[in-house]
């Protein structure tokens, strides 16, 4: 079951926050076909948040296919989204703290780290183009 | 709602019943004995218990002040007060019917209450009233029968009024105390003596009436109070002759030389208790007097105990009603 | 769907003092609205007006559908907390629940209870002993256990710590969750509504000074900034907030339903609070006559 967390500053709204929550999940292999998401009191009464915002979420969600509300009984995932990608993750995973401790050793701070990361990110989809 | 309004007055009920019992048991193990001094030696019963008697018609007198003050003052005040009105009149009762029911559970609990004690009392102090014979007195005439449940209602609908319309606690406490006070007061001496019209009797000058003169402009004049009537009401007493004239001045001082001129003259008042000299002065001056004088008494009889008795409760359950009703069309007024 | 409040030039007047004026405004129901304002705007007026402790002065108000006079059914639809929930401090939490038995015909006993346990609420604890957050939470149960169709907060949570605050509302959404009551609440403080509410309503000096869906309302307000340009007119169709001016640059805040095209302007979007604040700063700057700004003309 996926436990959802609102960031209040990060400008994005949020019934964005939890869709991109249960793409995440979804990617990650941690939600998969069959299970369950929260129900929307479950959801309001962590967040104290109005459960208009979780319906929403979830009928996006639903229009895109990833989720389906059964009557009476929940709302439940339709799909798997991760592959097989996902045996590869735990490697990659370890790979990535190790990569993160050299880096704060370095004496790079959070937003220098994540900076790093997406200017080389970008700068490999361009290699990619090229 | 009703039983709310039980819940909320109960503590308030459990004193009252507390403070009944209380007394109840004083007069309870006092009471064998007041009966059996009467029945051995019925002039003793007056000086028996002298304290306790003053103290259960001191306490008589305040009961319906004291509930007045203490269960109606804080009846809408409080909720006023304390903001829990925004709580009470938003639940699913209208205001008009939330006060006709906490008036009428406090207002006649509160009548029972005071009519308890004054039962009580009778019973107890029975003796003493047979003894005295005065129990239609202005002294005594309020704190027996069935006037302490009009006085009780009363001083309920009082206090809640008040309290409505000052919406604090202890101005309408202070201001209820008053406007009791005031109106028992008012009653007792303007209005209950006119309930009918008083009956007249022609006596003899006695010495049993309090004589005294008076140095009016127009010279001396001779008044006198009422003598003690059993069981009956005297409420004022004229000196006439036959033609209903009053004595005159000069009269006064030829009938009465020693009380009219001289070091003793001018206020000189009569009685049973004064000195043997001015006694006998008093008996010289009444054997000359009744020569052509007599009195003139007016009074309520002694039949008319219970028919006042009734009037006067009538009157302030009237009162009761009324202040009700002016309570109830307040408390419906939607201003803040 | 009836309107959950709906009001029509509603005015409220003390003696001379006006705490309400041309108040018109169509609150939807099955919504959480929040009623936004400083201390004195007439939020307290507004809601007693709705729940029938007061009569307007003019105008007319109605809710869910018909007028808030004094009808027990009426009063049973409609669900109240006052400010600083007033409560019977000498009354124990379960003398209150039989309060609500009693003077309530339409009374869900089994919710009310359920809830007291779940709030861990010790029923024979006198009212007057429990924490602020705790007769938050009884006063809230006392107005849900009689099912009514719309709730009426005012100011519920304004005198809370964070947690009793934080509990309060997850308490209050989970009730709309389950049984889709209708809430009007009102704060002085905007974020304790920006994850609760989804309608807005604020009010400063006495009048409303926008209403709406709080989407709708950040999707049609903008931050522009740009170079200053003194001779600048704005477009008709922009209703221009507030405007404030710097040496070489204005910033404006901008009511307009389409995008703005003009490449001068860095269009940004705004987020609740700003958006109230420019709002309340507009009242203020209108010359509402109980806020004077120190050696600032109006």
């Amino acid at each position: 079951m996926i436990e959802f967390h609102l960031d209040s500053r990060s400008g994005v709204s949020p019934y964005q926050q939890i869709v991109r929550q249960v793409r995440h999940a979804l990617r990650l292999g941690l939600l998969r076909e069959g299970d369950q998401l929260p129900t929307v009191k479950e959801v309001v009464e962590r967040l104290a948040i109005n459960p208009n915002t979780v319906l929403k979420a979830y009928k996006e969600l639903e229009h895109a296919g990833l989720v389906a509300p059964r009557p009476g009984l929940g709302t439940f995932v339709t799909v798997t989204l991760s592959d097989g990608s996902l045996a590869a993750h735990r490697p990659l995973r370890q790979e990535l703290l190790r990569w993160l401790v050299k880096a704060r050793r370095a004496g790079l701070d959070d937003e220098s780290i994540e900076a790093l990361f997406q200017d080389t990110f970008r700068a490999s989809l361009d290699q990619d183009i090229a | 709602m009703i039983r709310l309004a039980w819940r909320q007055f109960r503590s308030e009920a459990i004193i009252g019943v507390a403070a009944l019992i209380v007394v109840a048991v004083v007069l309870a193990i006092t009471g064998p004995h007041l009966m059996s001094v009467y029945r051995m030696a019925p002039d003793q019963v007056t000086s028996t218990y002298h304290t306790l008697q003053v103290a259960v018609v001191a306490l008589l007198v305040i009961v319906p002040a004291i509930i007045g003050i203490f269960f109606g003052a804080p009846l809408v005040a409080r909720e006023l007060e304390t903001g829990t009105f925004r709580l009470v009149w938003t639940q699913s009762v209208t205001r008009l019917r939330w006060l006709t029911i906490k008036l009428a559970v406090v207002g006649f609990s509160s009548a029972l209450l005071a009519g308890g004690f004054s039962l009580i009392a009778a019973w107890w102090a029975n003796p003493i009233n047979i003894v005295n014979q005065n129990r239609f007195s202005s002294a005594t005439f309020g704190i027996l029968g069935i006037v302490p449940f009009g006085y009780a209602l009363f001083a309920v609908t009082l206090g809640a009024t008040v309290g409505l319309i000052f919406r604090r606690t202890l101005p309408a406490m202070a201001t209820t105390l008053v406007g009791y006070v005031a109106t028992r007061y008012a009653v007792t001496y303007w209005v209950r003596p006119h309930f009918q019209a008083p009956l007249r009797m022609s006596a003899r000058l006695s010495t049993a009436s309090g004589f005294s003169f008076i140095n009016t402009p127009t010279g001396l004049s001779m008044t006198a109070s009422p003598p003690p009537i059993p069981n009956a009401w005297p409420l004022s007493a004229s000196i006439v002759d036959k033609a209903g004239h009053t004595p005159t001045s000069s009269y006064l001082q030829h009938a009465c030389p020693a009380l009219t001129t001289g070091p003793g003259a001018g206020r000189v008042a009569g009685g049973p208790h004064t000195t043997p000299v001015i006694q006998g002065s008093m008996q010289t001056c009444i054997a000359n007097v009744s020569a052509k004088f007599h009195e003139v008494v007016s009074y309520q009889p002694a039949n008319r105990y219970w028919p006042f008795q009734i009037y006067e409760t009538a009157l302030f359950v009237v009162l009761a009603l009324a202040l009700a009703g002016l309570s109830m069309w307040c408390v419906r007024r939607r201003v803040t | 769907m009836t309107a959950a409040i709906e009001t029509a030039g509603l005015i409220k007047r003390y003696g001379r003092r006006i705490a309400l004026s041309d108040c018109t405004l169509s609150i939807p129901a099955g919504k959480v609205v929040g009623l936004v304002g400083p201390n004195g705007a007439g939020k307290t007026t507004l809601l007693h007006l709705a729940i029938g402790l007061i009569a307007p002065s003019a105008g007319g108000i109605t809710v869910l559908g018909r007028s808030p006079a004094e009808r027990p059914d009426q009063l049973g639809r409609v669900g109240f907390v006052a400010q600083n929930t007033p409560l019977y401090a000498g009354m124990s939490v379960v003398d209150h629940l039989h309060f609500g038995a009693w003077i309530n015909p339409r009374w869900d006993q089994t919710l009310a209870e359920q809830r007291i346990g779940q709030l861990g609420l010790n029923p024979r604890q006198k009212a007057g002993t429990l924490s602020g957050g705790q007769r938050a939470q009884l006063a809230l149960t006392l107005a849900i256990a009689k099912r009514p169709e719309l709730l009426i907060l005012d100011e519920p949570v304004a005198s809370l710590d964070p947690l009793a605050r934080r509990e309060f509302l997850q308490g209050l959404m989970a009730i709309v969750a389950d049984h889709g009551v209708s809430v009007v609440l009102s704060s002085h403080l905007v974020a304790d509504l920006e994850r609760v509410c989804d309608y807005l309503v604020v009010l400063v000096a006495s009048r409303v000074q926008v209403a709406g869906e709080i989407e709708e309302l950040l999707a049609i307000h903008h931050r522009l900034s740009g170079p200053r340009r003194d001779s600048f007119r704005p477009p008709a169709d922009w209703e221009v907030i507030e405007q404030s001016d710097v040496e070489r640059q204005s910033t404006l805040v901008v009511r307009h339903k389409g995008p703005v095209l003009d490449p001068a302007w860095m269009v940004e979007e705004l987020n609740l609070e700003e958006l109230v604040l420019s709002y309340m700063g507009r009242a203020v700057g209108n010359g509402s006559t109980s806020l004077k700004l120190a050696g600032v003309q109006r």
